[in-house]
């Protein structure tokens, strides 16, 4: 079963699944940005598994998942910077009571 | 405090000898190593995944969250990628975690934590994440992706080779990315003088 590429891929499709619920589920600002971070893992997982079971690919599948790692640490970085200059004007970490862009 | 101890030394323990006794049940029914270790890392990495997204307490979250890129890792030595897993033991265990885990100690509340951990559009959130689940494996199994050989167990070499002169371009970029976000995130998380505390 490790030796096939439908596993990897069915097994990143469900960690992308459990993601996008969390992010749409979640109230709190932070569980939608982890879910986001589970939601990248799921991807980097599929790109790493092509990249093992393609021979034309090479090395790429792994560089590509190095870049996505970086990308993901910056977007966390930025992320959770806006998270707490939310919570300093707001003072809750709910996202469904951020309704400044409503009134 | 040590009393609040026994119950998460009890679990880990409970948890490794479940897991000790699957990895040998796996093997006597005639998996070889690496397909007990995929399957063990799977569950694990699914279950902790779950327990992200369902917890109520969210430094539970945050913790789960680590266990889940620990499993990552491991699927990622099975695949054949020590250095990506390296890499996501550095980055994601190591960095975007105590992030996560700080940004949860900065804005957590006593009247916040809430009864309701989810939103109200919860249910059809579980229906779409499902549909997504089942089509991304119908899909997957209905493709034909060619003759797919053994493994490719890449060497280190070989990936800086390419990282380092086919794509140094996306690198370099990278690392510039990197430095905007770092500038980017003290400018939004400062603490403007006279403004709100």
């Amino acid at each position: 079963m490790s030796d096939s590429l439908d596993a990897y891929l069915i097994l990143a499709g469900l960690l992308f699944a459990i993601g996008s619920f969390g992010f749409l589920a979640r109230r709190n600002a932070i569980s939608m940005l982890m879910s986001i971070e589970l939601m990248l893992n799921g991807v980097n997982l599929a790109i790493l598994a092509f990249g093992a079971f393609i021979p034309e690919l090479g090395a790429q599948g792994s560089v590509i998942a190095l870049m996505v790692i970086a990308v993901a640490a910056a977007e966390a970085t930025v992320g959770l910077a806006i998270v707490i200059a939310i919570f300093r004007n707001k003072k809750t970490p709910l996202v469904d009571e951020y309704d400044a862009m409503r009134q | 405090m040590a009393q609040k101890l026994v119950p998460i030394v009890l679990a880990l323990a409970v948890m490794g000898a479940v897991t000790g006794i699957a990895a040998i049940m796996l093997v006597l029914l005639g998996q070889d190593w690496e397909d007990a270790l995929f399957w063990i890392l799977a569950a694990v990495m699914l279950g902790s995944a779950l327990l992200v997204v369902t917890l109520r307490d969210i430094i539970r979250c945050g913790l789960a969250m680590m266990v889940c890129f620990g499993a990552l890792a491991g699927i990622y030595v099975v695949l054949g990628a020590p250095l990506i897993a390296a890499a996501q033991v550095i980055v994601y265990i190591g960095a975007i975690s105590v992030l996560i885990l700080f940004a949860i100690m900065l804005t957590q509340t006593k009247a916040a934590p809430s009864r309701l951990v989810f939103q109200t559009q919860a249910v059809p959130a579980a229906i779409s994440s499902i549909v997504i689940a089942i089509v991304i494996s119908l899909a997957v199994g209905a493709t034909d992706w060619g003759e797919v050989p053994a493994r490719i167990r890449l060497a280190t070499d070989a990936l800086s080779q390419v990282l380092f002169h086919d794509f140094v371009l996306p690198f370099e970029v990278v690392s510039v990315l990197l430095l905007t976000a770092v500038i980017g995130g003290v400018f939004l998380a400062k603490r403007e003088p006279g403004g709100p505390s």
